[in-house]
């Protein structure tokens, strides 16, 4: 059997152990730690009965047999408010952190755009963005790689049940951090983001809009090429993210209509948001972990 | 129905939810014209922003003559004795923006979510809660689409996060006045006495001034409207009308009616693009229960892909799409034009 790279997750909620079902299959990554701050939480329950070490303590109960146990990446899947901190104390002991809260104090991370630019930086902490972004920045970079894109622009539809709590109550943070990714890693001279929550029931897969206006006159041939490239490589560790329509062309308007369906692993399949979030978290650690085994990337202690 | 002797707060819309049969190019000089008429003719509040609200501009919905922040800085600074308002949807519009309308000079924010999504407000209320003598109002939109009891629900957690008045809002015109009478009715039973509540209809279904009727009678204190109609759809509760009605009932608005007919006359209409009225499309928004700011999408997807705007319309209120989904309407044509090219 080949040599993995040791993992924490922290935060055993709905995200935590979607990652954890994704990463029990993972042929470079294994999970050995799930970090909680609840004792009765059932997704701290549901990662011992699969083997894997368990604190209620937070990040503090597993410091002290992180470096012993092996752990050289953490997975973040609690909220910006605590992500500084968890990130400071992992780090000081050498294992890399993958941010999947809004906290984006490390670069951000969109895996088939700028993930190999990410890990060759040696970046100790990279941030996710947003589920919005994941699922919608591929496609403005899929735009902008074939000619300059002023202004870019996604409208994120996520179903109700699957829009948590930290989502709800900081719902700003979406739109900013979505924005500024669209910007940063999309390549857009300038980002904007919408989310909208519907509450349909049976509730809605995943839809995502994106509009790109581009400086010149649209090469409609090279970017539709572009895109159909890019969403094959979202497939590989989203094989649900679906083009349903486009790219439409108008005037200097590049339209493109997407939907995620998540694999439904521990999370419902119209929950994209959710799995293309845990499936890029994964996906990055991977990367990570390559590096690692090749020997090519020691992390160090910050 | 006795209404004598009730007090009614007016908010006009014309220059909010007027943008969007404008197509959201209303001027800035067009805008402090009517305001300063609105002023003049004693309406008490008035609303300014993109149609979609603070942070509006976009492909989604539409990109403005002007900023909001120009729009609201040239009213704000005309205005005698009307206030003026804000509307901020929260996952469109930011708590930055809602910063930049209070240094503007509004009196008032309205924070709107969909019927069963308040607690995305908490952010933006909590916030606009904090500032002395901000009118801050939550906004229940789609209020068709849950019973009355999960409505007052979510009013409720609005009116914990800080909301001094809270809205039922038609945004479908769907509701008929015996839905109206009964969310209002225990909203105004549920809630805090000191918290004011409000309505806001749209004339899909003709229903704008008897929905507005029905409102105060069970409750409400604040009516939205606007002069002349223009609004989204078939557009708001026609206010000059509503206020005849008011002044022949006895219920004090205020506002000088000639004024306010004068208003209309000379300056809303002249400004439409098409009649804001009931027509097949807009019967349709109200009749199927479909936000009022579609329509025009609709439109003008039918056009492009050879479609029936009605057909449109009526799927997406199959769909049950809320606020804000005008994205789905190209999406959904596209779909409709393929399946249509397969028969």
């Amino acid at each position: 059997m080949s040599k993995k790279v040791k993992a924490a997750i922290i935060g055993p909620g709905n995200i935590g152990t979607d990652l954890l079902v994704k990463a029990m299959r993972s042929e470079y990554i294994e999970p050995v730690w799930m970090v909680g701050v609840v004792p009765e939480s059932p997704g701290l329950a549901r990662a011992a009965e699969l083997g894997l070490k368990t604190t209620a303590d937070g990040v503090d109960g597993m410091l002290p047999t992180l470096q012993e146990d092996g752990v050289q990446i953490c997975f973040d899947a609690t909220s910006a408010y605590v992500h500084a901190e968890n990130s400071r104390k992992v780090n000081q002991l050498g294992a890399v952190m993958i941010d999947l809260t809004p906290a984006a104090i490390g670069p951000f991370c969109v895996p088939t755009v700028n993930l190999a630019e990410a890990v060759s930086a040696r970046a100790m902490n990279v941030n996710m963005v947003t589920c919005g972004g994941q699922a919608t920045i591929p496609m403005v970079a899929a735009v902008s790689r074939v000619q300059a894109v002023d202004y870019g622009e996604i409208v994120a539809t996520v179903s109700s049940k699957s829009a948590g709590p930290g989502t709800r109550k900081n719902i700003d943070e979406f739109t900013r951090t979505t924005a500024s990714g669209i910007e940063k890693v999309g390549g857009a001279k300038s980002g904007k983001a919408i989310i909208i929550i519907n509450p349909a029931e049976p509730p809605l897969i995943m839809r995502d809009t994106i509009h790109c206006l581009t400086i010149d006159e649209p090469d409609q041939e090279a970017i539709t090429k572009s895109v159909h490239e890019m969403i094959a490589e979202v497939q590989k560790y989203v094989p649900g993210y679906l083009l349903k329509n486009g790219p439409v062309f108008d005037g200097k308007r590049v339209s493109i209509y997407m939907e995620v369906e998540g694999l439904g692993d521990f999370l419902p399949k119209y929950a994209g948001n959710l799995d293309i979030m845990t499936a890029a978290g994964l996906r990055t650690a991977e990367m990570y972990a390559e590096e690692m085994l090749a020997g090519r990337f020691v992390p160090t202690a910050a | 129905m006795d209404l004598a002797g009730k007090k009614v707060t007016l908010h006009d819309m014309c220059l909010r939810d007027g943008m969007h049969p404008k197509q959201h190019q209303i001027t800035v000089d067009q805008m402090v014209t009517i305001a300063r008429a609105m002023d003049e003719a004693g309406i008490p509040l008035i609303e300014v922003t993109h149609g979609d609200g603070l942070g509006g501009a976009s492909v989604n919905y539409g990109f403005p003559a002007a900023s909001d922040e120009q729009y609201l800085t040239a009213v704000c600074k005309e205005m005698k004795n009307t206030r003026v308002s804000a509307l901020l949807l929260p996952g469109i519009g930011t708590v930055d923006h809602l910063k930049m309308a209070v240094d503007c000079g509004i009196s008032t924010i309205r924070i709107a979510t969909h019927c069963t999504e308040a607690d995305v407000s908490e952010q933006h209320l909590t916030m606009a809660a904090k500032y002395n003598d901000l009118d801050t109002v939550g906004f229940l939109m789609m209020a068709h689409m849950v019973e009355a009891e999960e409505l007052v629900t979510q009013l409720k957690m609005m009116e914990d996060f800080g909301a001094n008045c809270v809205y039922i809002t038609d945004s479908a015109g769907y509701m008929l006045p015996d839905h109206v009478t009964s969310r209002v009715a225990l909203a105004r039973a549920e809630l805090r006495p000191e918290t004011e509540l409000g309505f806001h209809g749209h004339h899909n279904m003709a229903m704008g001034v008897a929905n507005s009727l029905a409102a105060v009678e069970a409750g409400a204190n604040r009516i939205d409207g606007s002069l002349a109609g223009l609004g989204a759809g078939a557009g708001n509760t026609p206010l000059e009308i509503f206020i005849a009605v008011c002044d022949r009932m006895g219920v004090e608005t205020g506002v000088d009616l000639f004024k306010a007919m004068d208003v209309s006359e000379d300056l809303i209409v002249p400004m439409m693009d098409d009649m804001v009225r009931v027509d097949r499309d807009s019967l349709t928004l109200g009749y199927a229960g479909v936000y009022s700011s579609f329509l025009l999408f609709a439109k003008r997807s039918a056009k492009k892909y050879g479609l029936s705007s009605r057909d449109i319309l009526v799927e997406l209120g199959r769909r049950r799409t809320v606020g804000g989904q005008e994205d789905m309407i190209e999406d959904l044509a596209l779909d409709m034009a393929k399946a249509q090219g397969e028969n």
